[in-house]
């Protein structure tokens, strides 16, 4: 077992452009949840707005990269307006009923075979990311950074996907400390205390419902950039619920928890990998497959999400009597 | 002044002995300067009337207190008015401005502020942070303007300065860092009348104010109650405490099954022999603790032809409940 390449592989997971889009869209749920007590079972699908926004655009309508960024952020904004106009109304539990159903709603509709032309069926779309990669500013080499070597294009989308995190987490530090951010805090404890207070609290949740959504779709641009490929395979319900578990973790009222909980999940996750697959290969664990480690990880993740719920609630930067998941 | 009725200055409202009403006191009758009119505003749960209210003013520059048994309707009255309900029928107007189908916030933002009988405070945000949420005209609470601080900050100031005034008027000013959730239930009561007022509205309207506040603080509140009055407020609220209402209230509006039975001036009011029976009971002055009290009432009830009492159905509210009651002698067989 290689220990070092293991743990070279860990690390690089801290900085890699999956881990940045887990990082964006679980600062979006954020922005619902940990700051407006919105339910949000959907972010899969706002993600999925955005990776198929761009990927249309370019491939069917030829559109350079930043209309087709454009129309993925145009539509996650039309998805929430759809999913909240009727329910943010209701009790919080209704919009995640909604949520949830319409996330697997598009995920079904793009998968269509009629609409292979556009949408490419559950082979997914191609080769839509050259606009973004003719943007790079680094010239053609590869790159020696701490612990890992990176070609020029990885370098870029690394340095774009951060730079777009870093960007994010400002604006919602920026929200989260104003008069704003306060009317939300207000509606997550008790929404009808501050209708009392003559704030117009549909309004503040549609915002809060659009401006996490807009994180959702530019957290599906940043994972599909380093793959030059959107599959609707990607974007289930698990996808959701990793972000979720990225939010849990780091701790959802905070502007950085959504990220550390992405960097967390993600180097736990390739450390097991790392750990386990070369136990087996290495014949010191000989009762399971390396398909089946696969799937420990993940049974791994989930103890590990309920041993946080039980000694640790608020997450790893969460205040506990500010925020706590009960 | 809007009323343009002459009032006094402010600082004089509390010395104004002019009449209330306009004529003879009584259900609907009509206020010398009223705040709010109601007409005709009913609300059905079911096959229930919970609200039918008929024709009701609320005076303005004075303390309404709306009483009445559980059930009376004063509650879903209260969230009618301010739109946190809608009625099936009626129409009512706060300020001259008609307020049907007008959505709760605002209300609110007019001038009629609400608290609640469970009292709602923002449990997980400090003391300081309820205040500020209070407060109206924050240009921060739109989001292009919440970006830059420059643009909220300088009101932010001004809505910290008068928090401060409020909370230490309130006594709540040493708990201003904590979280609202660490306070007591009166201290909750306090800051929630506290935060009400951030926003200087014309109309508080106060849903139980008293409910679970130790009798220690109970003067203290009521003093605060009276000084929104003093400050030009009108006060509307629920209360159950007699003692209270006929402390503070200028007028007294009785419900009972949804309808206004009776109101007044409070010393007249509660002579009112509607409100009597509605409320505080026919034999509300027979002090049960005592055996000769006890005593008396059955007396009283015995030569009652309505009352069970002293007939054969009178059940387990007599006192020789062991003769009558099954049980017992159910019981002494077991023994035997």
């Amino acid at each position: 077992m290689d220990f070092l390449n293991i743990l070279s592989g860990a690390l690089g997971e801290i900085i890699s452009p999956t881990t940045a889009a887990y990082a964006l869209g679980a600062l979006g749920l954020a922005v619902h949840f940990g700051y407006t007590g919105l339910l949000n079972f959907g972010q899969a699908g706002f993600m999925a707005m955005g990776a198929y926004g761009l990927a249309i655009s370019t491939l069917t309508f030829n559109a350079p990269f930043w209309v087709g960024v454009l129309v993925g952020l145009v539509l996650s904004v039309l998805f929430a307006f759809l999913l909240g106009i009727p329910t943010l109304r209701l009790r919080a539990d209704y919009l995640a009923i909604v949520t949830i159903a319409a996330a697997e709603i598009i995920r079904y509709v793009v998968t269509t075979n009629r609409l292979t032309d556009i949408t490419g069926s559950a082979g997914g779309l191609n080769g839509f990311t050259n606009g973004f990669y003719a943007l790079n500013p680094f010239p053609e080499g590869r790159y020696n950074l701490l612990f890992v070597t990176l070609s020029y294009r990885d370098l870029w989308v690394r340095v774009a996907a951060w730079a777009l995190v870093a960007l994010c987490c400002v604006l919602v530090w920026l929200l989260m400390r104003s008069p704003w951010g306060r009317v939300l805090k207000g509606i997550r404890e008790d929404e009808n205390a501050v209708r009392s207070l003559g704030k117009n609290v549909y309004s503040y949740k549609m915002q809060s419902l659009v401006i996490g959504g807009m994180f959702g779709a530019l957290a599906g641009i940043l994972f599909t950039l380093p793959r030059s490929s959107v599959q609707p395979a990607n974007y289930g319900t698990e996808l959701t619920f990793f972000l979720w578990t990225c939010l849990l973790l780091g701790g959802a009222a905070t502007v950085l928890g959504p990220v550390l909980g992405a960097m967390m999940f993600w180097v736990v996750l390739s450390l097991t990998q790392g750990l386990l697959f070369g136990a087996i290969e290495a014949g010191y664990i000989t009762f399971i497959t390396t398909t089946q480690a696969g799937q420990l990880r993940f049974i791994m993740v989930g103890v590990a999400l309920m041993l946080l719920m039980i000694f640790r609630p608020q997450g790893v930067l969460g205040n506990k009597k500010e925020m706590a998941f009960t | 002044m809007s009323d343009g009725t002459g009032a006094p200055e402010t600082g004089d409202y509390m010395t104004d002995t002019r009449p209330i009403a306009q004529g003879e006191a009584g259900p609907g009758c009509r206020k010398r300067d009223p705040i709010v009119v109601a007409k005709q505003v009913t609300r059905r749960f079911g096959g229930i009337n919970a609200v039918d209210v008929d024709y009701l003013e609320i005076p303005r520059h004075k303390i309404t207190a709306l009483i009445g048994p559980n059930g009376a309707g004063k509650t879903t009255f209260f969230n009618l008015l301010t739109g946190f309900d809608q009625p099936n029928s009626g129409e009512w107007t706060f300020d001259g401005h008609p307020l049907s189908g007008v959505s709760s916030y605002k209300v609110a933002r007019m001038g009629m502020i609400r608290t609640f009988q469970l009292t709602k405070v923002m449990g997980k945000l400090t003391v300081l942070e309820n205040m500020r949420l209070g407060a109206a005209d924050q240009p921060g609470e739109r989001l292009f303007k919440a970006l830059f601080r420059n643009l909220w900050g300088g009101r932010e100031r001004e809505i910290t300065e008068q928090a401060n005034v409020l909370l230490q008027k309130f006594k709540l000013d040493t708990k201003r860092d904590d979280y609202a959730a660490s306070l007591s239930g009166g201290q909750r009561k306090l800051l929630e009348m506290a935060r009400s007022l951030m926003a200087r509205p014309k109309l508080v309207m106060l849903d139980e104010p008293m409910a679970g506040v130790n009798p220690a603080l109970t003067q203290s509140l009521l003093e605060h109650i009276k000084n929104l009055k003093a400050e030009g407020m009108s006060v509307l609220f629920v209360e159950h405490d007699m003692q209270m209402v006929r402390y503070i209230a200028d007028w007294v509006v009785v419900m009972a099954e949804g309808k206004v039975v009776a109101e007044g001036p409070p010393a007249e009011v509660m002579k009112d022999q509607a409100v009597i029976d509605a409320y505080l009971g026919a034999h509300h002055d027979v002090d049960l603790g005592e055996t000769e009290g006890v005593q008396a009432l059955e007396a009283e009830l015995a030569r009652d032809d309505e009352s069970v009492v002293g007939t054969e159905d009178e059940g387990i509210i007599g006192q020789h409940l062991t003769e009558q009651d099954g049980r017992a002698e159910d019981s002494g067989k077991d023994e035997g």
